[in-house]
C-alpha cells in the first residue's frame, strides 16, 4: 500500500521531471543568468565576426572583380596580379582547413598572451567568414551581365560609379539570400568557441549540465539558437520583400 | 572628328583587326557591313575604348585616346553608344535611366536633367513611358529609350553597335525611323548594322570590313551597284 502511493507520483511525472529539471536547469541559484551572460557573448562574437567578415569579404571581392576586368580588358596589372594571388591563398586556406583549428592556431599563436579567447575568436570567425562573403559578393556581382557595365561605362560614368550605382542595386538580390546563410551558418559555428575559452552560451550550458547531471542546459540552449535563427530568418524575408516590391513598382 | 591610324586588336592569340586606318568627319554617316567575325563591332567598340586596341591610334577631336595618360571617361560622355542588347538599367525607371549619368556626373541638375529626359522622349516618341521600367518595354521601345539615354548626354557622335539585330521584324523599322531623324539633324553617326536599306539611304559612306580591314568603301550609290571587291560581291549577293 505504502508503496504504491508513492510510486504514483513517480508515474504522473514525465511532465513533472521536466519541469523539475528546467527548475534546476533554468531557475535554481539564478542559473538563468549565465545563459543570457552566455547569450550575450555568442551575440558580441557573431556581430563582431559578420562586420569583420563583410569588411574582408567586400575587399577580397572588389579585388577579385576588379582583376578579372582588367584581364578582360587585357590589361596586366601587376599590383592588381599580385594581390588577387595573395586572394586566392588567403581563399584556399581558409576554406581548406576546418574552422575549429583556424581558431586554435589564432589563439595559440597571435592571442597567446590573453585568457579571454573572445577578441581571438571574432578575429578567427571573421576571418574565416571573410572567406566566404568574398566568393557570395563576387559571385553576385559576376552574376550581372556584362553589358550593363558597357552601358554604364559608354555613358562617361567611373567604374566605381558604375558598380554603385549600376551593377550592386542589381547584385545585392542575388547576393542576400547566400549572405544570410552565411550569418546563420557563423551564428551557430560560435558554438565551439568554447574550446578558446570563451564562455558563450553553449560552454555556459555545458558547465551547468556538468553540475546537475541531465542534458536540460543543452536542449534549453538549443531553443535559445532556434528563435535568434528563426529571427534572423524572418529578417531576411522582410528586406527580400522589400526589394521584390521594388522589382515590381 | 574621328581618326584612326595603324588599329590593330587581337584577343589572345587571335588578330581580329589587322591594321584599321580611317578618318570619319563631323556630319558623317558611316555604316559599316560585313559578315559576323569579321571584327566590324570590335572596330566600332575600339573607337570609345569598349576594347583596348593592341596596337595603333585613335584620336578624337584632336586627343589621343589611345593614351594611357587620356581621360577615357571624359572622352566617352561626347561619344553615344546604343547596344545591340539594348542595355537599359532594370532597376531603374526610364526617367531615371535617362538621367542617371548627367545628374551622377553633375553636367545637369534633377530638374534640367528632368526637362531634357522629357524632351527626349518625346522625340522618340515615348513620353507616356517615363515612369516605365525596361521590363515592362517592347524590344523597339527599349532601343527608342536606349538611344535617348545615350543622347541625353549631348554626345558629338553616335556609334550604333547592331542596334535592331535583337529585335523582333516588325520592331525594328521604329527604330530606323528614329536613326534616320537624327541623321537628318546632323548628328555624326558610326553604325554598324546589316540593314542594307538603311546604308543606302542614309549612309554618306559604307565601309566593308572583312578579315579585320576595310576591303571596300563608297558612297552608297556606287558602293550597292558596282562592288569592285570579290568578298564584297559574294556577301552582297547573300544579303540582298
Amino acid at each position: 500500500m505504502f508503496t504504491r502511493l508513492a510510486a504514483a507520483p513517480e508515474e504522473l511525472t514525465g511532465l513533472a521531471k521536466l519541469w523539475d529539471q528546467f527548475d534546476t536547469a533554468f531557475l535554481t541559484n539564478g542559473r538563468w543568468q549565465l545563459y543570457f551572460k552566455g547569450l550575450l557573448k555568442t551575440l558580441e562574437l557573431a556581430a563582431g565576426a559578420v562586420i569583420l567578415g563583410i569588411v574582408i569579404g567586400i575587399i577580397i571581392a572588389i579585388i577579385k572583380v576588379s582583376a578579372q576586368q582588367s584581364r578582360d580588358n587585357g590589361k596586366h596589372n601587376l599590383v592588381l596580379m599580385i594581390a588577387e594571388k595573395i586572394c586566392n591563398l588567403y581563399l584556399t586556406i581558409i576554406r581548406g582547413t576546418p574552422v575549429m583549428l583556424q581558431l586554435l592556431i589564432i589563439y595559440g599563436g597571435v592571442f597567446v598572451s590573453m585568457t579571454d579567447g573572445t577578441l581571438a575568436g571574432i578575429v578567427g570567425f571573421g576571418i574565416n567568414s571573410g572567406a566566404y562573403v568574398a566568393e557570395i559578393i563576387r559571385a553576385g556581382i559576376q552574376s550581372i551581365d556584362r553589358g550593363q557595365t558597357e552601358a554604364g561605362r559608354s555613358l562617361g560614368l567611373t567604374s566605381g560609379m558604375t558598380m554603385r550605382l549600376i551593377i550592386m542595386p542589381q547584385a545585392i538580390r542575388n547576393i542576400l539570400p547566400a549572405l544570410f546563410n552565411e550569418f546563420i551558418t557563423l551564428l551557430k559555428e560560435t558554438s565551439v568557441a568554447g574550446y578558446i575559452a570563451v564562455n558563450e552560451v553553449v560552454k555556459m550550458a555545458n558547465g551547468i549540465k556538468a553540475k546537475i547531471f541531465n542534458i536540460m542546459p543543452l536542449m534549453i540552449t538549443a531553443v535559445f539558437y532556434l528563435i535568434m535563427v528563426i529571427g534572423l530568418t524572418q529578417l531576411q524575408k522582410v528586406i527580400e520583400r522589400r526589394l521584390h516590391e521594388s522589382d515590381r513598382r | 572628328m574621328i581618326d584612326v591610324k595603324g588599329l590593330r586588336k587581337s584577343f589572345g592569340d587571335h588578330e581580329v583587326l589587322k591594321g584599321i586606318d580611317e578618318h570619319i568627319s563631323k556630319g558623317e554617316k558611316v555604316v559599316i557591313i560585313g559578315a559576323s567575325g569579321s571584327g566590324k563591332s570590335t572596330f566600332l567598340r575600339c573607337l570609345n575604348l569598349l576594347e583596348q586596341p593592341t596596337a595603333g591610334t585613335i584620336t578624337f577631336e584632336g586627343t589621343d585616346i589611345t593614351d594611357p595618360k587620356t581621360d577615357v571617361n571624359k572622352l566617352r560622355q561626347k561619344m553615344g553608344m546604343v547596344f545591340q542588347q539594348f542595355n537599359l538599367f532594370p532597376h531603374l525607371s526610364v526617367r531615371e535611366n535617362i538621367k542617371l549619368a548627367p545628374v551622377k556626373l553633375g553636367l545637369a541638375s534633377e530638374a534640367e536633367a528632368d526637362k531634357r529626359a522629357m524632351e527626349l522622349l518625346e522625340r522618340v516618341g515615348l513620353p507616356d513611358k517615363a515612369d516605365s521600367y525596361p521590363r515592362q518595354l517592347s524590344g523597339g521601345q527599349q532601343q527608342r529609350i536606349a538611344i535617348a539615354r545615350a543622347l541625353a548626354m549631348n554626345p558629338d557622335v553616335m556609334l550604333f553597335d547592331e542596334p535592331t539585330s535583337a529585335l523582333d521584324p516588325e520592331m525594328v523599322g521604329e527604330v530606323l525611323e528614329i536613326m534616320k531623324e537624327l541623321a537628318l539633324e546632323g548628328m555624326t553617326m558610326v553604325v554598324v548594322t546589316h540593314e542594307m536599306g538603311f546604308a543606302r539611304s542614309v549612309a554618306t559612306r559604307v565601309l566593308f570590313v572583312d578579315q579585320g580591314i576595310i576591303a571596300e568603301q563608297n558612297e552608297p550609290g556606287e558602293f550597292f551597284s558596282n562592288p569592285q571587291h570579290p568578298r564584297l560581291r559574294e556577301f552582297l549577293s547573300k544579303v540582298l
